[in-house]
């Protein structure tokens, strides 16, 4: 068995790395969300590609149908996937931790046919083009500034420095008396309660705010492909961000920089794997690998790459 | 199991009869519903919708049974439980249509197969991190990893071409005006048969009580002398085995397959279980059909497309609602 060839021909060009930079970026801010609440509050929430997908269809149709400005229709789909994380989180908090996380995946789920569909909204498997008109101008403005003829630079640098923003504030957040609230919950949920605190109330801030970072990778996933169609929102998605979540380490936000770089450049160098496998295999290879992160990780590291043992081990 | 406590309606008011006896209110609420369905669209069409109902319910209840089992015992959701029925399915289609033995033989091979992945992941896997006293999400996460393996790793073999075993899907038969194939009542019968079956074993027999005794305390099971080890390989081995059952029945019965067969399967079958009780075979049973006709009824009144996400919706609500199960007694849940 000779060992896989690599070509390196394409590894040097720089739209190639923009492209996975800018997915990296996408899924980082998706994480988020999902750090927030798996490892700061302790709640498993399997829905979040389910607010991603509320975010990018919200900002979309208001666009398409409803004739709103772009920029307006941002901050408007972030609420309305806020709204969404209130209405899952409402009835479905209380229950015990495995089944919120079957409660969150089949509210993801029933969105996603929603989106197939609600055809008249949602154009369902036939997708939605055209929103990004108002985003395209700002794009190549900024194209024009630094003189560059890679199209989608423009997208990789607001979504990193969105990426760092949020992962800022994240940061900063955890460190309030809020957020230590949160990780009293995680840690013991009936003394937070005996101190006073209203856990289920911090569960569902919790949430509402994963919903909002969730909904920020939804638009920015619907402009890095400028086109969106319900079957980009399955819960692989979640998982893929489950994996990226484990590789960086849970309780740390900072993490996530590392974890989703490492993911998104393993999954995109099969590409320069010279197997003899078709187009649809390559695809499959990906998730299996995605899998195989997964599981390695659950069995040999359950901190994650850079996780601390001491912060968070992952418990019942 | 334990005989029910039967609470008398207090004060004969409807809401706390309600309260004291939920399944008799949920059931009757239910049967209201068919009535009410069967009056307006006529007994025909609600005939055949139910006979839909019934053996989609049947599909459900068969593919749940295993991922009840296993939950029960060894506190597990297993998210790779539908890629274990989809690899059921191409299991028999490999000895069906590749090498051209009779059906029935290669679902005979679908269940031993399946079986002996579920002891070679119990071995490599589970059993190691089940010494780690690895919690709740890990296991999830790698049954989760593991789904994606199975699923990904048969369409890097087998491709994502449709496939279908060589069985006879058109031959039906009609009984008072009602039409249903031959091959979907066959899996009915199994599916009715194979859960009484299990219902039977786990309440009669020693292995039995054993899974039952490890369902409800495994340490106190332990330390009382069984060999929790043992009945864990045999829970695996009956839980494979039920999924490599349920693959092959199904890609026989709905005739064409892919290797999302069991992933978009999954959830439903989570609906099932939970509807009808964790941990209970007769639950899951009563839980698919319930399943099947709550999503085949919904068509007579929305369109069939939607019928996926009202079963998934019935999921949510059951899960706030009555998280034990319809009849499921109440604990801490």
């Amino acid at each position: 068995m000779t060992l896989a060839a690599i070509s390196f021909s394409a590894f040097g060009q720089p739209e190639f790395w923009i492209g996975v930079g800018v997915l990296a970026g996408i899924y980082g801010i998706f994480v988020l969300g999902l750090q927030l609440n798996v490892g700061f509050t302790g709640i498993i929430n399997f829905g979040q590609v389910g607010f991603m997908s509320v975010g990018a269809y919200a900002m979309a149709i208001l666009v398409l149908k409803a004739h709103w400005s772009f920029w307006l229709a941002l901050p408007a789909a972030t609420a309305i996937a806020v709204g969404a994380g209130l209405l899952i989180g409402l009835p479905s908090l209380r229950l015990r931790a495995d089944y919120f996380a079957i409660a969150t995946i089949a509210f993801a789920e029933i969105i996603r046919y929603v989106a197939e569909n609600a055809r008249g909204l949602t154009n369902g498997n036939i997708g939605l083009l055209g929103f990004d008109s108002s985003w395209v101008k700002v794009s190549s403005s900024i194209q024009g500034w630094l003189s560059t003829s890679e199209i989608q630079l423009p997208l990789l640098l607001v979504t990193w420095a969105l990426f760092g923003l949020l992962t800022v504030v994240m940061t900063r957040v955890q460190r309030t008396p809020w957020g230590r609230v949160l990780r009293a919950v995680r840690e013991d949920e009936d003394a937070a309660r005996a101190l006073g605190k209203n856990a289920f109330s911090y569960k569902l801030q919790s949430l509402a705010i994963a919903a909002a970072l969730g909904s920020v990778a939804g638009y920015l996933l619907a402009l890095d492909l400028a086109f969106l169609s319900p079957d980009q929102f399955d819960p692989s998605v979640t998982f893929t961000g489950y994996a990226v979540l484990i590789l960086g380490g849970l309780a740390s936000y900072v993490g996530i920089v590392a974890g989703t770089t490492i993911l998104w450049v393993l999954l995109e160098g099969t590409r320069f794997l010279n197997l003899p496998l078709s187009a649809a295999q390559i695809a499959a290879l990906r998730f299996v690998i995605v899998g195989l992160v997964l599981i390695g990780l659950m069995a040999f590291r359950p901190q994650g790459l850079f996780g601390r043992r001491e912060e968070m081990v992952l418990g019942g | 199991m334990r005989a029910r406590v039967t609470l008398g309606a207090q004060g004969g008011r409807l809401r706390r009869a309600a309260r004291a006896r939920p399944a008799l209110a949920g059931v009757a609420f239910f049967v209201a519903l068919a009535v009410a369905l069967l009056i307006a669209k006529g007994p025909n069409v609600f005939g055949q919708t139910t006979v839909f109902g019934v053996v989609s319910g049947s599909y459900f209840a068969l593919g749940a049974v295993g991922l009840t089992l296993v939950y029960s015992v060894l506190r597990l959701v297993n998210f790779a439980h539908g890629d274990f029925l989809t690899f059921g399915a191409y299991m028999a289609f490999v000895i069906n249509v590749t090498v051209g033995v009779p059906l029935i033989f290669a679902i005979l091979f679908a269940i031993a197969t399946t079986a002996a992945v579920g002891v070679a992941l119990e071995l490599v896997m589970w059993r190691p991190m089940r010494a780690k006293g690895a919690g709740m999400l890990p296991l999830l996460l790698m049954s989760i990893g593991l789904a994606f393996v199975i699923r990904n790793g048969i369409q890097m073999v087998a491709g994502t071409a449709q496939r279908s075993l060589r069985v006879n899907d058109t031959s039906t038969i009609a009984f008072v005006g009602l039409r249903i194939g031959r091959t979907e009542l066959i899996v009915v019968a199994t599916s009715v048969a194979v859960l009484t079956s299990v219902g039977l074993m786990l309440r009669y027999t020693r292995l039995g009580k054993q899974m039952r005794a490890l369902a409800d305390n495994f340490e106190l099971a332990e330390a009382t002398g069984i060999d929790t080890n043992r009945i864990v390989l045999a829970t695996w081995i009956l839980a494979g085995g039920l999924a490599g059952l349920a693959g092959a029945m199904y890609a026989s019965a709905v005739g064409t397959f892919t290797p999302d067969l069991g992933f978009l399967l999954l959830l439903s079958l989570f609906a099932a279980v939970i509807l009808g009780g964790i941990g209970d075979a007769y639950g899951a049973l009563a839980g698919g059909f319930l399943l099947g006709l709550i999503q085949e009824w919904s068509t007579l009144l929305i369109d069939a497309r939607w019928k996926v996400a009202v079963g998934f919706a019935a999921l949510i609500v059951a899960l706030v609602l009555r998280p034990q199960g319809i009849f499921g007694r109440a604990r801490a849940v």
